[in-house]
């Protein structure tokens, strides 16, 4: 592309993002060297897994973070923006994921928080309610303005949130995965309006990771991987195919060395679990698989398609609406997690801070969490204090935790070594079933090499492992068999895993493609 | 027994649940202002006791009540202030400022009565009749039989405390502090969303509470008991605070909550004196009370919730 043309084309940018790097402190880089740039007056998809850098690309720049590296450019001029505000300033308008708004206020009084028109000392409701309808009417969005926000649903709460940047005077609109809460009717409407909108010029960032939508709405993606930018397309020029390969094709490879798998007893079998959350959005629908002794059975998909529902049933957090989940042949659903624990079952779970840790806790404690109990750490009402450091001791060892010492705060440590702590603890209580979720997530490349080479040793050991994971190169390197998931079902089952390809991966996972009754079938049992 | 009734239930009686519920009352809409913006002030009953203090010594030094009560309601304000410096600015928790705030009311007191009187435990000997907070006689309505006698001739501040449920209703819902106080308490990101201080707006909360909190404690030492006393606000903070939770976070509701109460040590007050009632029996009233309203609350707030839900649902399958 020659230099004149590309100084026209800066001029019709309304979003131009250079070589954007974000580190955080704990030194995880987000974003690395990333080129975003939107035209003016056109509907731009922003595509990636979750933990791809999407978010962090926006936050920066709504606002809400700070670049370490790299310029942005707002209508052609130079600008810094350090808080929303400043972004609002600058036309910008952002419609959070989590919505904004304060439910016992109406629909009017959220549209004019912070700005209200005033009349004496009191609001003036009536304007309040006058501007709300105007500038519903204005972009064709029906919505009620007096109702209160906490009697609409999720979907109109969406629509006042984008009329609220709009009222703001934004004309570069931001939402960030805006069709996850919303049935398929209200998505249909909502991408009415959005067209609707770029018509009469504004500017919208569309972050998603679904590809029919993104197909169906947009006119050009930028597309990222890895807190990397793997390209900017024409919605219209690019296959679905090529666009999963962008989106969720291997990175590095670490080699594993992997014998066959001698699957025994069956250890986890999980029957036709259904599942509503508690929008009525059917999350799991009839899902059925075994695990066995020995073998580790791998979940791939892209996140939000039921995996997390699945594994918080599998663990009691949850329970099941249909169906049944049998761990060595006892059902699990209404235990609590200790007698689930105590079945055998491990869970390393996906959001470390969350669920795996106590973060102001020390390793010691972290450890100690899941087997305070045990006899063999009580003496009477008091612990046996050099046993426990003498344990934990080993533990930091065979695990190679980096730390100062036992007793240091587990917040303390870096991203690998948390882990690290959770899995010591897990792996350590003999389990016959350990439920891995995303287990290397957002982790250095040592500790992640350390925790599968140890979850392939337990499973060669003879314990049964569910291996859930977004990273496509680890579901694929460590499992011997593999299920996809898609809209809360297994869309596809594969017995070996060696002679898949990312393409085809990738299809199933966004849901191009999927096997029929009978393929299933063959495989989902063995 | 038609006796009994009739010593009981007069027109003194209802009058007297008026004058008892006033300094709830106060103390409860201080609750909900706090409660709003999402910084529950648990503290209201060691403001009330250190306010009413300074009621009482302010107006005995300028021996007006006017500024008595100005001066308990301005102490009010800067403890208010106090609780907003340590739990925002140097984030302690809440509660725990408060129950501070409480502590200092119970010992605090004591030390500067005795710091700026020299009195040990009560200000009996500093009160006359002129610098008490003066009652009002509403012309035409205390000539009316049975009515004059149970709404006339009531203090100053019982007439407010009840003006003041509709002043606060009015701010909560139609001026932009009040909706600013709403938005921080319930949802803080949306309200820094739009340009909101959320530290800013618990401030202001936390400063109007101590006032409304102030207005309580100068009708407690500067009219109900005519003088300072320790121990003399005897929990009205914490029934407050139970007030505040039955009427729903509502003003009128608290209204409503508060009269209950009222009602209840009216009860109490009145039954006590009658020979051949158990005493230990008629001392659970106020209690009896709480308890069998807070479950009548539970109980309708859990229904409305579920229509709601179910309203919200049957909308979505349209």
């Amino acid at each position: 592309m020659g230099a004149a043309n590309e100084t026209a084309q800066n001029i019709e940018l309304a979003v131009d993002m250079r070589n954007i790097s974000k580190v955080y402190p704990n030194g995880i880089a987000a974003n690395q060297n990333v080129n975003f740039s939107v035209r003016k007056g056109e509907i731009h998809a922003l595509i990636g897994e979750n933990g791809a850098g999407k978010s962090t690309l926006v936050k920066m720049l709504f606002g809400m973070e700070q670049a370490t590296e790299g310029e942005i450019f707002i209508n052609g001029k130079e600008v810094q923006l350090t808080s929303p505000a400043q972004a609002i300033e600058h036309g910008i308008g952002m419609v959070h994921q989590h919505l904004m708004l304060v439910p016992s206020l109406t629909v009017a009084e959220n549209m004019v928080l912070g700005m209200p028109p005033k009349k004496g000392i009191a609001i003036d409701y009536q304007a309040a309610v006058r501007m709300t309808t105007e500038i519903a009417e204005r972009y064709h969005f029906n919505i009620d303005a007096e109702k209160r926000v906490m009697d609409i649903p999720v979907g109109m709460k969406q629509k006042i949130e984008i009329l609220k940047a709009l009222l703001r005077g934004a004309e570069i609109l931001i939402l960030d995965e805006p069709t996850a809460v919303l049935t398929s009717n209200e998505t249909v409407e909502l991408f009415q309006q959005l067209r609707h909108l770029r018509d009469n010029g504004f500017t919208i960032i569309f972050i998603s990771h679904r590809l029919n939508e993104i197909k169906e709405l947009t006119d050009r993606m930028t597309i990222m991987r890895g807190g990397r930018f793997m390209g900017v397309h024409d919605t219209a020029g690019i296959s679905e195919q090529e666009i999963s390969r962008l989106m969720v094709g291997r990175d590095v490879l670490l080699e594993l060395e992997k014998d066959q798998a001698n699957p025994q007893e069956l250890v986890l079998s999980v029957e036709n679990v259904s599942y509503t959350n508690e929008w009525n959005k059917l999350m799991l629908d009839n899902v059925s698989f075994d695990v066995r002794a020995g073998e580790i059975v791998g979940i791939a998909g892209v996140e939000g398609n039921g995996q997390k529902e699945l594994v918080d049933i599998l663990f009691g957090l949850r329970n099941a609406h249909t169906g049944e989940v049998k761990v060595n042949n006892e059902s699990i659903l209404g235990k609590s997690q200790r007698v689930i624990r105590e079945m055998g079952v491990s869970l390393i779970p996906e959001d470390r801070m969350l669920y795996g840790i106590a973060a102001t806790g020390s390793i010691t404690d972290n450890i100690l969490a899941d087997r305070y109990g045990n006899k063999e750490y009580n003496a009477g009402p008091f612990f046996k204090t050099k046993k426990i450091q003498k344990d934990t001791e080993q533990l930091i060892k065979e695990y190679r935790i980096v730390a100062r010492n036992q007793s240091q705060q587990v917040d303390m440590l870096s991203g690998g070594n948390i882990q690290k702590v959770v899995v010591a603890r897990e792996f350590s209580s003999c389990p016959n079933l350990i439920i891995a979720d995303q287990p290397t997530r957002g982790i250095d490349v040592g500790a992640t090499e350390f925790i599968r080479k140890r979850l392939l040793d337990l499973s060669r050991e003879g314990a049964a492992v569910l291996l859930v994971s977004a990273d496509l190169s680890e579901v694929m390197e460590m499992s011997d068999r593999l299920l996809i998931f898609y809209g809360g079902e297994i869309v596809a089952s594969f017995d070996q895993t060696s002679t898949l390809t990312d393409e085809v991966m990738g299809e199933y996972m966004l849901g191009l493609r999927r096997q029929d009754k009978k393929e299933l079938e063959e495989d989902a049992y063995v | 027994m038609s006796g009994f009734w009739s010593t009981v239930f007069n027109a003194d009686f209802v009058f007297a649940i008026f004058r008892i519920t006033a300094p709830i009352l106060f103390a409860a809409l201080g609750a909900i202002i706090a409660e709003k913006a999402g910084v529950t002030n648990i503290g209201l009953d060691g403001m009330m006791s250190i306010s009413a203090l300074f009621g009482t010594l302010i107006s005995y030094w300028t021996q007006s009540w006017l500024v008595g009560v100005l001066g308990a309601v301005l102490v009010g304000m800067i403890l208010g202030l106090m609780m907003g410096f340590f739990a925002l600015r140097l984030r302690t928790d809440i509660i725990l400022t408060g129950i501070a705030m409480n502590m200092l009311g119970g010992g605090g007191t004591i030390f500067l009565l005795y710091m700026f009187t020299g009195l040990r435990g009560n200000t009996s000997s500093l009160s006359s009749p002129n610098i008490l907070i003066p009652t009002l006689n509403i012309p035409v309505l205390k000539d009316i039989p049975v009515l004059g006698s149970i709404f006339s001739g009531h203090s100053v501040l019982t007439y407010l405390a009840f003006i003041l449920v509709f002043v606060v209703r009015f701010m909560l819902n139609r001026t932009s502090t009040g909706l600013n106080i709403r938005a921080v308490g319930e949802n803080s990101d949306a309200a820094r969303s739009v340009g909101i201080s959320v530290k800013r707006v618990q401030y202001i909360a936390l400063i109007m509470s101590g006032a409304l909190a102030g207005f309580g404690g100068a009708f407690m030492s500067m009219y109900y008991s005519q003088s300072w006393n320790v121990g003399m606000i005897a929990g009205r903070g914490f029934i407050a605070l139970a007030a505040e939770a039955m009427g729903r976070s509502q003003p009128v509701g608290a209204m409503f909550s508060s009269l209950i109460f009222g009602f209840a040590q009216a009860l109490e007050t009145r039954v006590s004196g009658i020979q051949g009632v158990s005493s230990f029996l008629v001392a659970a009233i106020p209690y009896l009370v709480t308890i069998i309203g807070l479950v009548v609350f539970v109980w309708s707030s859990r229904r409305k919730a579920d229509k709601r839900r179910r309203q919200i649902s049957t909308s979505d399958w349209e």
